[in-house]
């Protein structure tokens, strides 16, 4: 019912450092260096963007880095090529629309998009606009290939939505810190404390994300009770800023690499200061 | 609520990050209980008469009857205020989101018409206005820009994408998301996710109440055929509800482009596929085609729920009209009738043209006007 490569870096005992880059932003070549970078330094899980046209809630920052991508050529099809061009040794989470998971291949339904996945080595999908109805069919898909189906908990779901995606959920669940929608934010939300209470009794590790872009962000987030971290906009910023000024490959890749190391020590330090240590 | 609710036929639903659920649940509580109730309906009512200007006008073609070859009437939305039937879904919606409490409206729009339409009411209701307006069409409607700039509205020209109705669309969801406490996205067509297009369709229907007794008082029966243009299908389905149970063959006309066989139109239905766009599964447009109409309105990959699964269905038959067929159309109308209809609206009427040895009388929505595309029709037609 689970990915094993995920379910071993939360076993392992330190909070997991979940960084999120849009697969091919700017470009292929780049992109590649770029997530490298990440796994480098110190990435348990690495959130692989596939690009969708019509991103739903995105901030603007991801929303550009999608633009940037697709104008340079990404499709599904090169996004698996992608995939198995890297290397790193981070499990990765496909990241994407409905959109793309439905219309893949021959038959409509997400059955040959996971089957494509899995072989391409990815080992989880998150989906955030997946609406209830299909998610059976997804899950079931996801079964069959040993994929973990990460859900999106925002700080209003409730009641029935909240039980449904319990049932659900495999490998992590991903907390939304604050309302809104992506995007790096200077404050760390007490909603962060709240969420987490919510799904206690969750069986799945927690990873918390939306607006974490310091190393004491990271500190905070873990040491409040979250088994890891999940940053995206301050990471792609770092990609927009090198795009935006032609920088070298390495010097933007230097850059993600110390960012990481950065939020990797946080999210340490954050365990060790937590009041309560086993969670 | 259930989220399930609000589905055509395995079309429509409510396909949004978790953190859009709840404001959607509330707006489509706020919807059933408040909106269909018996003093809101008479409020609404009131304003669609003393404001709007309802109800408009049947009207008998009848110099385009000849040249056409069947009996045309046309349902005057141009007459509406604003000129376009845009105005009987933002009044409805904008009086909703007044009792709701909240105190912000943000729109999309394409051809300036909704963006105007929420204006107004924006400016009536004395709620804050945020239009969201693909620079590609800031460009060619630039009458609508001024418009709502002076009745208050702010006016954000999007420049991401193709900066046409879909990006208007993705910004406007941005803005939404982020906050979602105070303000309203007033969808301007029966798009996006549940409950909108129920919702707009409810507001809309005015339309086809009102055709329909008028052509019964008129002629003694109800039309052979009920055409109408489809962006996103509000106008349409607003036209289209009152006959759905009736044997009356229903007609859309999308924006073809350069034809619905080539690679630049908006016509899914038409040449698309079943996909998932803003919040819905409908029909889009393929991955190697380029969105593309004449007309700004209707101008977008995808197309309301209800019109996919009319399709499905056969209920309704859907056809891409060319630009070139659409501006012949525009000026047939204006040369005989004194009549200038907006480009949307003159698809309908190109289509209505097309199906005339089929029927014998023919309702066309003329959703809209066409001062707004002066500019264009001066650059086609050298009227300089
Ligand atoms: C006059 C007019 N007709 C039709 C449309 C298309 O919208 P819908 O298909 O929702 O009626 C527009 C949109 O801007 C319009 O301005």
């Amino acid at each position: 019912m689970s990915n094993d490569a995920i379910d071993a870096v939360f076993e392992a005992g330190d909070p997991a450092f979940i960084p999120y880059l849009v697969a091919g932003d700017p470009d292929y070549e780049s992109s590649l260096a770029y997530v490298e970078a990440l796994d480098r330094g110190g990435a348990d899980i690495i959130e692989l963007g596939l690009p969708f046209s019509e991103p739903i809630a995105e901030g603007s920052t991801i929303q550009d880095a999608i633009v940037r991508s697709l104008e340079a050529g990404m499709t599904p099809e090169r996004f698996f090529d992608f995939v198995g061009d890297l290397d790193v040794e981070a499990p990765l989470v496909c990241m994407t629309y409905y959109n793309l998971v439905y219309q893949y291949g021959q038959q409509r339904g997400p059955r040959d998009f996971v089957e494509r996945a899995a072989s391409a080595g990815i080992s989880g999908l998150v989906i955030p606009d997946l609406p209830a109805e299909e998610a059976d069919p997804l899950r079931a898909a996801c079964d069959e290939h040993d994929l973990d189906l990460v859900f999106i908990v925002a700080p209003t779901t409730e009641g029935e939505r909240l039980t449904r995606m319990m049932d659900r959920v495999s490998g992590y669940v991903y907390v939304q810190a604050r309302l809104g929608t992506t995007g790096a934010r200077d404050d760390v939300s007490d909603q962060t404390d709240e969420s987490l209470a919510r799904l206690a009794d969750w069986d799945v590790p927690k990873a918390v994300g939306f607006g974490i872009k310091t190393g004491e962000h990271a500190e905070r987030i873990v040491s409040a009770g979250a088994d890891g971290i999940i940053v995206g906009s301050a990471l792609v910023d770092i990609v927009a800023a090198g795009a935006a000024n032609d920088e070298p490959i390495e010097a933007v890749a230097d850059r993600l690499e110390s960012k990481a190391r950065e939020l990797t020590d946080g999210a340490v330090r954050g365990l060790t200061s937590a009041p309560d240590a086993d969670t | 609520m259930s989220d399930e609710t609000g589905t055509f036929g395995g079309y429509g639903g409510r396909h949004v990050p978790d953190a859009l659920k709840a404001p959607l649940e509330q707006l489509t509580e706020a919807f059933e209980e408040i909106a269909l109730s018996d003093e809101f309906q008479t409020e609404f009512r009131d304003r669609l008469a003393e404001y709007a200007g309802r109800p408009t006008p049947l009207y008998h073609a009848k110099r385009l009857s000849v040249e056409y070859g069947a009996d045309i009437y046309l349902k005057r939305e141009d007459l509406l205020h604003g000129g376009a039937h845009k105005l009987n879904n933002t009044l409805g919606q904008g009086l909703l989101a007044k009792k709701a409490g909240k105190d912000r409206l943000i729109a999309e729009t394409g051809a300036g018409q909704h963006g105007t339409a929420t204006a107004m009411v924006g400016a009536m209701l004395d709620l804050d206005t945020e239009i969201y307006m693909g620079e590609k069409d800031v460009k060619r409607q630039r009458m609508n820009v001024f418009r709502m700039r002076l009745m208050g509205a702010e006016v954000n020209e999007v420049t991401r994408g193709g900066e046409g109705l879909a990006d208007a669309v993705d910004a406007a969801l941005e803005d939404f998301a982020k906050n979602v406490e105070d303000t309203h996205y007033l969808v301007g067509s029966v798009v996006g996710p549940d409950p909108f297009p129920r919702m707009v369709r409810a507001f809309q229907s005015v339309i086809g109440d009102e055709a329909r007794e008028q052509i019964r008082d008129r002629i003694g029966e109800l039309p052979d055929a009920a055409v109408a243009c489809v962006g996103g299908g509000s106008n349409a389905i607003g036209l289209f509800d009152a006959f759905r149970e009736d044997d009356v063959a229903f007609y859309g006309a999308e924006g073809g482009g350069e034809g619905a066989d080539s690679d630049r139109h908006a016509a899914p239905l038409a040449d698309g596929e079943d996909g998932v766009l803003h919040g819905m599964k409908t029909r889009v447009i393929d991955d190697d085609t380029d969105v593309h109409s004449v007309s700004a309105g209707l101008d977008y990959p995808g197309v309301g729920p209800e019109h996919a699964m009319f399709q499905a269905v056969g209920r309704c038959d859907y056809r891409g009209i060319t630009d070139e067929e659409a501006l012949d159309a525009f000026k047939e109308l204006s040369m005989l009738e004194g009549i200038i209809p907006a480009l949307e609206t003159s698809h309908g009427l190109a289509l209505a043209k097309q199906i005339a040895d089929d029927h014998d009388t023919i309702l066309v929505n003329l959703s809209g006007r066409g001062d707004k595309d002066m500019e264009t029709a001066a650059e086609q037609f050298d009227l300089t």
